[in-house]
């Protein structure tokens, strides 16, 4: 598990997720971001609405529907920070 | 007259076993609600704690001239929030509120500022307009489970006025608020199952509260930003206002309904001792009246009896 990237997606109401990912993929304001272990520490406002794209080890992916969102990365792993966050409908995706 | 008494005493005793019921109810109602508010005050931590970290990280970086952050030099008009219930039979939950809101209404006025009201509950609305005072804007229906929606709602509005300032004209929200250069909140901390405090704190201009955690050793790492940290700050601070006002709103309901379930148990136990009083009371009474007959028959049987043997 040496190279894993500890991710967390908290929304107001709860922590909806928590976890190792082998990737996170998000949208900020700017523009697309894969995140990878061991990211330079970021703070990036997401994109509004957007998702993101947590790719696991094994191949499987979760994908989450985010309002009013944050991006923060330390070296402590990944934070996703939203007003909302559910798990996609596939019509969504 | 006897038979009058525990007639009555009777009537009494079924009057305070159906209050008993609603009290007893009420209690056990408030109790498992004091649970899932405890629950949602947790729920809700990791992303105030977030949030607040971020905050950190992001003022040290930015500029601190947002407006959300700075003093204004001239307070004209402040804004108080008060959060209170919508139901009573809450204890002295809302009056402790209230009077917490006074308060500090006393102090701004001392300090020749003009404040407007805002309030969350039917309780502390109807409290200043039975009074005919002027509320700015109110919110109810939401007061034992709020969500963040509701916070958002308050929370946009009054951010809107606040940046706007007391100088600007007009309203803003849809609740029609009007522009103030100071916020405040005064809501009940849950401290445990047998004290909850009222106080107030200030809202706006932001005061970045430093996380509970310890002051970490590692070193503070240097974030890169996307958008720049200004533009960022200027997105997050609503957000992190919100959050403040969620977690008062999440507070206020736990301590709302521990108030109520200590209320309504102690009302509880006054009905069981009311009860107790009352019953005995009728027993003495009946047992009084059936003494009573009793005499009466053996002196009226005597008395049949002796007149009987004269014959």
């Amino acid at each position: 598990m040496a190279n894993q990237l500890h991710v967390e997606v908290v929304a107001v109401e709860e922590k909806v997720w928590v976890g190792e990912a082998e990737m996170l993929v998000a949208r900020t304001t700017e523009g697309e971001i894969g995140v990878l272990p061991n990211h330079a520490p970021l703070l990036g406002l997401l994109k509004e609405p957007s998702q993101v794209r947590v790719k696991l080890a094994g191949g499987d992916q979760l994908t989450y529907d985010v309002a009013g969102g944050f991006l923060s990365i330390d070296a402590n792993g990944v934070t996703i920070l939203a007003e909302s966050a559910t798990p996609a409908t596939p019509e969504s995706r | 007259m006897a038979a009058g008494q525990v007639s009555a005493l009777r009537r009494r005793i079924r009057t305070v076993k159906s209050t008993k019921k609603i009290t007893k109810a009420q209690e056990l109602v408030a109790t498992s609600r004091i649970a899932k508010a405890q629950e949602r005050v947790n729920a809700s931590r990791p992303y105030s704690l977030a949030i607040t970290k971020v905050l950190g990280a992001l003022a040290s970086n930015a500029s601190v001239d947002n407006p959300l952050l700075t003093a204004r030099e001239r307070v004209q008009r402040a804004g108080v929030l008060l959060i209170t219930s919508d139901r009573g039979l809450a204890g002295a939950y809302n009056a402790n509120a209230i009077r917490t809101a006074e308060q500090l209404i006393a102090e701004l006025k001392a300090d020749g500022k003009e404040v407007a009201l805002y309030i969350v509950g039917r309780k502390g609305f109807g409290y200043y307009t039975f009074r005919n005072r002027p509320v700015a804007a109110s919110w109810t229906g939401f007061s034992e489970r709020p969500t963040f929606a509701d916070a958002k709602r308050i929370g946009d509005g009054l951010i809107e006025g606040f940046q706007a300032g007391s100088a600007t004209e007009g309203t803003f929200g849809p609740e029609g608020i009007e522009g103030v250069d100071e916020l405040h909140i005064v809501s009940t901390e849950f401290k445990s199952l047998m004290t909850q405090q009222a106080n107030a704190k200030p809202l706006a201009p932001v005061a970045v509260e430093s996380p509970e955690e310890e002051k970490s050793s590692e070193p503070k790492a240097s974030y890169e930003f996307e958008p720049d940290a200004d533009e960022l700050l200027d997105a997050l601070l609503p957000k992190y206002l919100n959050t403040r006002i969620y977690a008062a709103l999440l507070d206020s309901a736990a301590s709302e309904s521990a108030s109520r379930r200590r209320a309504m148990k102690s009302a509880s136990d006054n009905a069981d001792d009311l009860l107790k009083r009352y019953t005995r009371e009728m027993n003495s009474a009946r047992q009084a009246a059936i003494t009573q007959e009793i005499s009466e028959i053996v002196g009226g049987a005597n008395a049949l009896a002796a007149a009987g043997s004269d014959v």
